[in-house]
C-alpha cells in the first residue's frame, strides 16, 4: 500500500466519487487518512459534497474555503504542502479532470517523485463521449502524464451510464479496460461499481449526494 | 441507430449541435457553461469545424452574425452576464433575419450575481433582451436528453423561419450528468438563397443588413416580420402536460423547476390533492392554448420558478387571470424544493 493515492482522469470520469470511497475504505482499514481536493477546474461537484460522510468516517478533509461557494477561484490551499510529508499519513489526492486539471500536480511532482511512494490511478468511464474506446482513453492518459510530469501506475474502470447502468454494461466494459491495460502495461487495479450492482471482486461505490 | 453516453447537459448540447450540422462556434468562457466551449474546442478541429474563443462575448456574437450571413449553421453560448453583453448583436441578428442558435445556461443575477442555477433571464429571453421590435424562439430543456433533442430543433426552427433561436437552460441542467441517447441522423440543412456566398457573377448580390433609411420601409419590414412571428405562434408552441386530465391545481414550470414540480405533483396526489403540471418547452412562443383551456377546469395556478416571478406574467396573460395565479419561487441560485410547492398548493386547497 503506497502512502499517496492520486486520482486523475478525464473530465467527469468519476474521480471525486471514487477518491471519497477509497479514502473511507483506507480509514476502515485503520489508517490515518487525509483526502485533498486539488481540483482547480470545476467549481461544482467537489470533495466537500461528501463532508458529512468523510467526517463520520474520521477522514481529514483538506479543501478550499471557496469550494461550494459562488467564488470560482482556481487556487489550492498552502496546507497542501503537508500532503508531501510522510508523517501526514495516507493521503488521497482528488485531482481535476483532463490535462488542464492535472497541471496542478506539476508543482508537487518533484516531492512525489522523490518520495516515490505513490499510486497514480487513471480513472476511465467508457460511456463518456470523449473516451468511448481504449485508443481515445490512451490519448487522454498521455495528455495528463505530460501535463503533470508523473506517470500513471494503475487503471480504474468506472464505466457507467448513471441510472441506466446494468451488469451487462459493466461486463462489456471489461474488454476495453483490459485492452487499455495491454496498451500501457499498467495493471487494472479495480472496477468500481455502484454498491447495489457490485459483485465479488469489484469496488463498491456509495454515491455522493447530489447538490 | 442511437448511441448511449453519460453526459453533462453542456456536453450533450454541444454534441447535438455538431450532429445538427453546426461546424462553427464562437464563444467566451463563463461558468456554468464552460464545458460547452471546451467540448467545441476539442471536437471542432477534429471534424473540420471552426472554434474561436473570441476576445469577448460582444465579439463572439458579431462573429455569429458573419457566419450566419454566409448561410452557415452557427452557435454561441454563454451564461447570464455574458448573454447580456450579446444583446446588441442578437437584436442585429433579429433585424437582419439571420438564423443562429444562442445558448444561455443561466446563473443567479442581476449583475455578476453568482454561479448557481437560475431562471431569472426569462424576461430577457422572451420579451426581447435587446432593442427594437423582435422575438427569439426560446426552447427550455428540462433534462440532459432535451439539451440534445432541443438543440437540433433550435437549428431547424431558426433556419425555417429565419429567426434566431435560444436555448434557455440553467446551471443545473448544464452541469448535471445523465445518460443520454444521441440519434445518428442527417442534419436537416435547407437551401438559403438569401445568404452572402459570392455571386459567381451569376446573380444579383445579396445584402444582409438591419439599417433602413426610409422609416416606412422599416415599419413594413417589422410588420412583415411580425406576420412570421404569428405563424410561429400558431405552429411552434410546445409543452408537456402531466396528470392534467382531472387536475384541480395546475403547476406551471419549465427546466429544472419542472422536475421538482413533477415530484410535488406525485406527493400531492398521494395526499389526495389533484395536482397537475403544464411544462412549457417553448417559452416563446408561450403555450397559451393549454393554459387557457386549463383555466376552465382548474381552481388555481402555481407558477414555479427560479426567479422573483417572471413567467407568472405570461401565465396570467394566457389564462386571462380567470383563476388565481400564485408564485412559488426561490432565486439567487437557490432551487425551490418539493416541500415548498406542496405547502403552496395545500394553502390554496384550504390550509390543510
Amino acid at each position: 500500500m503506497k502512502r499517496l493515492s492520486l486520482f486523475c482522469g478525464h473530465y467527469g470520469s468519476g474521480k471525486t466519487n471514487i477518491a471519497v470511497n477509497y479514502a473511507v475504505r483506507l480509514k476502515e482499514e485503520g489508517k490515518k487518512v487525509t483526502i485533498a481536493d486539488l481540483d482547480i477546474v470545476n467549481p461544482y461537484f467537489r470533495t466537500r459534497d461528501s463532508e458529512e460522510m468523510l467526517e463520520r468516517a474520521g477522514v481529514r478533509l483538506l479543501t478550499l474555503p471557496y469550494a461550494n461557494t459562488n467564488i470560482d477561484m482556481p487556487t489550492i490551499p498552502s496546507e497542501a504542502y503537508s500532503l508531501f510529508r510522510p508523517e501526514t499519513g495516507h493521503c488521497v489526492l482528488d485531482i481535476g479532470g483532463d490535462d488542464r486539471g492535472a497541471y496542478v500536480l506539476g508543482q508537487f511532482a518533484p516531492f512525489i517523485l522523490e518520495e516515490n511512494d505513490y499510486d497514480m490511478f487513471f480513472v476511465v468511464n467508457y460511456c463518456r463521449p470523449l473516451t468511448p474506446t481504449p485508443e481515445k482513453a490512451l490519448e487522454v492518459l498521455r495528455e495528463i502524464e505530460e501535463a503533470c510530469g508523473i506517470g500513471f501506475t494503475a487503471l480504474i474502470n468506472n464505466s457507467n451510464l448513471g441510472a441506466w447502468t446494468d451488469r451487462r454494461l459493466i461486463e462489456e466494459s471489461r474488454g476495453k479496460a483490459l485492452e487499455l491495460s495491454r496498451f500501457t502495461g499498467l495493471p487494472l487495479a479495480m472496477t468500481t461499481v455502484r454498491r447495489d450492482l457490485a459483485t465479488e471482486g469489484e469496488f463498491p461505490l456509495d454515491l455522493q449526494k447530489s447538490c | 441507430m442511437a448511441e448511449k453516453f453519460l453526459m453533462k447537459g453542456n456536453e450533450a448540447l454541444a454534441e447535438a449541435a455538431i450532429r445538427a450540422g453546426c461546424r462553427i462556434y464562437f464563444g467566451y468562457p463563463i461558468t456554468p457553461q464552460t464545458e460547452l466551449a471546451a467540448y467545441m474546442a476539442k471536437r471542432m478541429p477534429k471534424i473540420g469545424g471552426v472554434f474561436v474563443q473570441a476576445e469577448s462575448e460582444v465579439a463572439a456574437i458579431n462573429m455569429v452574425y458573419g457566419a450566419a450571413s454566409a448561410g452557415k449553421r452557427v452557435m454561441t453560448s454563454s451564461s447570464s452576464p455574458g448573454v447580456s453583453l450579446k444583446q446588441e448583436g442578437i437584436s442585429y441578428l433579429a433585424g437582419s433575419d439571420l438564423p443562429a442558435v444562442i445558448v444561455n445556461v443561466q446563473r443567479g443575477g442581476p449583475g455578476l450575481g453568482g454561479i448557481q442555477p437560475s431562471q431569472s433571464d426569462y424576461f430577457q429571453a422572451t420579451k426581447g433582451g435587446g432593442h427594437g421590435d423582435y422575438h427569439l424562439i426560446v426552447l427550455t430543456p428540462a433534462s440532459v436528453q432535451e439539451m440534445a433533442d432541443l438543440t437540433g430543433l433550435a437549428f431547424d426552427l431558426a433556419d425555417r423561419y429565419r429567426v434566431p433561436s435560444m436555448i434557455l437552460a440553467d446551471g443545473t441542467i448544464g452541469q448535471m450528468m445523465e445518460p443520454v441517447e444521441i440519434e445518428e441522423t442527417e442534419p436537416h440543412l435547407i437551401e438559403k438563397p438569401w445568404a452572402v456566398t459570392g455571386t459567381q457573377m451569376k446573380r444579383k448580390h445579396n445584402v444582409i443588413n438591419s439599417l433602413y433609411l426610409d422609416p416606412e420601409e422599416l415599419e413594413q419590414t417589422n410588420i412583415d416580420r411580425f406576420a412570421r412571428y404569428e405563424t410561429i405562434k400558431q405552429n411552434e408552441a410546445r409543452w408537456e402536460e402531466y396528470m392534467m386530465e382531472d387536475a384541480d391545481y395546475c403547476l406551471v414550470a419549465f427546466g429544472i423547476a419542472s422536475r421538482v414540480a413533477k415530484n410535488a405533483v406525485v406527493s400531492l396526489r398521494a395526499k389526495g390533492i389533484k395536482a397537475g403540471l403544464i411544462r412549457p418547452i417553448t417559452v416563446w412562443p408561450f403555450p397559451e392554448k393549454p393554459l387557457a383551456e386549463a383555466a376552465d377546469r382548474v381552481k388555481a395556478f402555481v407558477s414555479v420558478e427560479l426567479s422573483m416571478g417572471q413567467m407568472i406574467e405570461d401565465v396570467k396573460l394566457a389564462t386571462g387571470s380567470r383563476k388565481p395565479v400564485v408564485l412559488c419561487s426561490r432565486t439567487g441560485g437557490v432551487i425551490p424544493g418539493p416541500d415548498q410547492i406542496i405547502e403552496t398548493v395545500e394553502k390554496l386547497a384550504g390550509g390543510r
